[in-house]
């Protein structure tokens, strides 16, 4: 491409710059400089001295680092066998699971925690089932147990997909000659296969470790509170924005975000195996023997019984009058959904604002981003990139108090609101949180796009800006839309960022009604039917969406791995 | 490395169809301890499909592959001691050269000294002693070749496949790795079978080879044979340059004899008896160009006709003649004072009958 330093490229990159700085990168340095100073300004560590000193808060580190590292080892124990035989084995089934398996996306953990609690708890039905029969009981849901039972069951799709196309990228020789050497079964699996989708791997076990470590809805719904993301909660929203404990806990969970982020690229550094992979011949699956057969049939339907169970119990919930030391509900009612519906119809609504207004936003930053960055030599560009792919790193919770921090004495001009209290703010950090998703799919989709078709609607009398508007966009409509439908549903599940930033009932958004619902015994019925009816509408948007996708255009697109 | 017992691979009535699409029918294979063997055929013949059946990562339908006449076909192809090098070789770019090489070795659980005294021989047979410690990545494209070659026949294999092994390099090194390929399968004396649709490579290195189309084998024989005494149409056209020309074979007790327009009756040294619509075939190399004054000698049968064109390969060159609106090909050796035609020139071609195979149409 030919360089040229076009002043409209500048200047939308300056306004994308600017945005990402105000929204994103000072809020976080605000974070960052509160936890590290006195109130006079002056450089100290005595906020990290007190926090390890308070039990509470060293306990609550442990236990982060714990919850999250059991989650992706329980995450992984599920999806390898099932990513593993779906590959390699001529087996009945590998459709349900590639597309049963996105499900657990679909609804965040917090709202199935209090179906899970009710189904696993100690008084739950599998207890009470297994009290009965066996007089004895499993405790799934005490304590931490419970939040990794629950992050780990809706997470490990994140490794189950990146897993399953890493081996689908793997070269059938490489497995082949391992087979002509003398290698089988696990041997097989241990030194070749998985050391060659560990990439894959490692990028979903990074996500995973990501998302449990952010989320702060589901142990507050199990009513766990010993959690950083749930410390950092409760010291800002009880002791005040100036405790300075809260920004210490923000501080540390950005930095293990960091370093798992970093760590997963570390341990592949120099392992770019992509390069010495020809495409290979087709896939020669093997047959399954019976004893392996029993085994992965029978581990499929459990996963498959355990995948479901929040969504069938969100659903029992919902429908049900009374529900506690019983099986299934005693009374059935459809009174839930006319609570909810006669309540909480603004909450539909603004969640369809918000997200619509972010996934818009992301879009469009995220096809400027792409288009920057793969088509033009503005200098410093790959910045753009690098800032707005760090916004994964940020937990909710911490770009939450970064914006009540950075924003608190900023008035809305020609009122005496602050901008704090500004609904937009909670549009502006959904937007800011789910533009990594959308940059990913916008970049996809220009990558696949060869320059030469540019050029050619520029050799026959095309402008720059008339080729952007008739050749580049429609061809990366595909990956656009993806790009909007995966931010769109991500943020309409959002809580961690979601319940620091609503101040007014009336601003909530659906997630927030739903974990508002969830902390009441009494709400839990109208709590699981939002809940329903937000698993309806995101499950609605996937299907439609993928629909519409794989209408257009993309036939010949390989399965995409969900990166980030 | 030592030599080894030698194996004797057969294939037996094996037919083996993907789904509808049938890909060997009835393929019978008879490979003697220590040869070097050829399979060879156009893309999608199904000699690659042939070779995956006897590593075992193919099932045949029907019929029994054997080695020293034990049947193997059951056997997975983990436990078939039989080394594959594959065409894009394969190498696990996690590992290194080193680790590539002692892997069947560790499968094989061999005590820790021996799989390194063997990894250590089986690189320097290949002469890449001193890149163990390289990752497959950061070597070029015939080193990465041979550590693959040295990968397979560490753990020394009752029998070497080679699939399209020179496939993947330049042409220079690929006439350099054949050679290279023959002496260390010498060295060895392991029972080997190579598969390429290089019919050069494959006449040039091979004790024998065996031609196969559409899953058929269509000849067994040693390269000379296959070239000289081609055993049908596809076998003279696929092996070498040919002319085919069309007419009708008589065999009689005094002889065989073929008439077409081109050369009137011809009689035929006794070959084969045919009758009926049949080809004679003969080879371009075989053929004398002379001015259409010259008186041309009796031994030969001749012909006239009129250069179409001509291209000069070096050694030789390449006349197609037009004789009655059929092309003929002549090659005609090149040396300093040797004759040229120019395109449009009229020629006699002479054509000795001893030359010629007679082929049933």
């Amino acid at each position: 491409m030919h360089a040229r330093l076009s002043p409209a490229h500048a200047a939308i990159a300056l306004a994308i710059a600017l945005f990402l700085v105000l929204f994103l990168i000072v809020p976080v340095i605000t974070v960052v400089y509160v936890a590290f100073t006195n109130s006079d300004g002056t450089l100290t560590l005595a906020h990290f001295f007190s926090f390890f000193g308070l039990t509470l808060m060293r306990e609550s580190f442990y236990n982060s680092l714990y919850v999250g590292a059991m989650s992706v080892l329980l995450a992984s124990i599920i999806s390898l066998p099932l990513a593993y035989f779906t590959m390699r084995y001529r087996f009945r089934g590998g459709v349900l699971i590639q597309t049963l398996g996105v499900l657990p996306l679909i609804m965040p953990p917090f709202v199935g925690a209090a179906a899970m609690q009710l189904l696993f708890g100690r008084s739950g039905s599998v207890n009470l089932i297994l009290n009965d029969c066996c007089g004895f009981g499993i405790p799934f849901m005490e304590g931490l147990n419970g939040v990794i039972f629950v992050e780990a069951l809706h997470y490990f799709p994140f490794i189950l997909l990146n897993l399953t196309v890493a081996l689908a990228n793997i070269d059938t020789a490489m497995e082949e000659s391992a087979q002509n050497l003398g290698a089988s079964g696990v041997r097989l699996f241990r030194r070749i296969v998985f050391p060659l989708a560990l990439p894959g791997y490692l990028a979903g076990a990074a996500l995973v470790f990501l998302k449990v470590f952010d989320d702060v809805g589901t142990p507050l719904v199990l009513n766990v509170t010993d959690i950083l993301a749930v410390q950092a909660y409760l010291r800002i929203t009880s002791i005040g924005i100036d405790d300075p404990i809260g920004y210490v806990a923000s501080v540390i969970m950005v930095i293990a975000s960091l370093v798992a982020l970093w760590g997963s690229t570390w341990l592949m550094r120099g392992r770019d195996y992509a390069t010495l992979q020809r495409g290979g011949s087709s896939l020669a699956r093997r047959e399954l023997k019976p004893l392996q057969a029993v085994f992965a049939y029978g581990w499929i339907i459990l996963v498959l019984l355990i995948v479901l169970s929040p969504h069938i119990g969100i659903l029992l919930l919902s429908l049900s009058k009374v529900w506690s030391f019983s099986v299934v509900p005693d009374v059935y009612t459809l009174d839930n959904y006319k609570t909810v519906f006669r309540d909480s119809s603004g909450m539909m609504a603004n969640t369809l604002l918000y997200c619509g207004i972010a996934a818009g936003f992301d879009v469009l930053i995220g096809t400027a981003i792409a288009y920057l960055i793969l088509r033009t030599r503005l200098p410093a560009r790959q910045w753009l990139d690098l800032a707005a792919s760090a916004a994964i790193a940020i937990p909710g919770v911490v770009l939450g108090i970064g914006y009540l921090r950075t924003f608190k004495d900023f008035q809305l001009p020609f009122t005496t609101q602050p901008f704090t209290a500004f609904w937009v703010i909670i549009a502006i950090a959904y937007t800011v949180r789910r533009l990594p998703y959308a940059l990913r799919s916008c970049m996809a989709a220009l990558q696949q796009l060869h320059v030469s078709l540019e050029e050619a609607a520029e050799n026959l009398g095309a402008s720059k800006n008339r080729t952007i508007y008739r050749i580049v966009v429609p061809l990366m409509a595909g990956g656009i839309l993806a790009g909007f439908v995966t931010s769109f549903l991500t943020a309409a599940v959002e809580l961690s960022a979601t319940i620091m930033l609503v101040t007014a009932q009336s601003d909530a958004p659906m997630s927030y009604g739903i974990y508002l619902y969830m902390q009441s015994i009494a709400g839990r019925g109208p709590g699981a039917a939002l809940g329903v009816i937000a698993v309806v509408i995101v499950g609605i948007g996937t299907y439609l969406s993928n629909r519409l996708i794989r209408g257009r255009a993309a036939q010949h697109e390989a399965p995409r791995a969900l990166h980030i | 490395m030592t030599a080894q017992r030698k194996v004797r691979l057969e294939v037996r009535n094996v037919s083996l169809a993907f789904g509808a699409t049938p890909v060997l029918r009835n393929v019978n294979l008879d490979i003697k301890p220590g040869e070097f063997f050829a399979l060879l055929g156009p893309s999608g013949c199904g000699k690659s499909t042939l070779l995956r059946l006897i590593a075992g990562f193919n099932q045949a339908q029907s019929g029994a592959v054997c080695i020293d006449g034990a049947d193997i076909t059951r056997i997975p192809p983990w436990e078939r001691d039989i080394g594959m090098v594959f065409q894009n070789y394969a190498l696990w770019p996690h590992m290194t050269v080193a680790q590539n090489v002692a892997f069947g070795l560790q499968e094989r659980k061999l005590p820790r000294a021996d799989i390194q005294r063997k990894t250590q021989s089986a690189l320097e047979l290949v002469g890449l002693q001193d890149y163990g410690q390289r990752r497959p990545s950061q070597l070029s494209g015939g080193q990465q070749q041979r550590v693959a070659v040295a990968r397979t026949i560490a753990i020394e294999p009752k029998l070497l496949l080679l699939d399209e092994p020179l496939s993947n390099l330049d042409a220079q090194l690929r006439v350099h790795m054949r050679t290279e390929l023959l002496a260390l399968q010498r060295k060895l004396g392991v029972t080997t079978i190579f598969v390429t649709h290089d019919q050069e490579e494959a006449l040039s290195i091979s004790d024998r080879v065996a031609v196969l189309d559409g899953g058929v084998i269509q000849q067994v024989g040693t390269p000379m044979e296959l070239f000289d005494r081609p055993a049908n149409r596809f076998i003279a056209s696929f092996v070498g340059t040919i002319n085919l020309l069309s007419g009708t074979a008589h065999t009689t007790a005094d002889g065989t004899t073929f008439e077409s327009p081109l050369l009137g009756r011809l009689a035929l040294p006794r070959t084969s008896a045919v009758s009926g619509s049949a080809e004679i075939a003969f080879r371009p190399h075989t053929l004398t160009l002379a001015s259409p004054d010259r008186a041309g000698s009796a031994d030969k049968v001749w012909m006239q006709g009129s250069v179409a064109h001509r291209e000069f390969l070096g050694e030789f060159i390449r006349y197609r003649i037009d004789v009655q609106g059929i092309d003929i090909v002549a090659d005609q050796p090149h040396y300093g004072g040797s004759i040229e035609f120019l395109p449009g020139a009229l020629v006699k071609i002479g054509i000795q009958p001893g030359q010629i195979r007679l082929l049933a149409a």
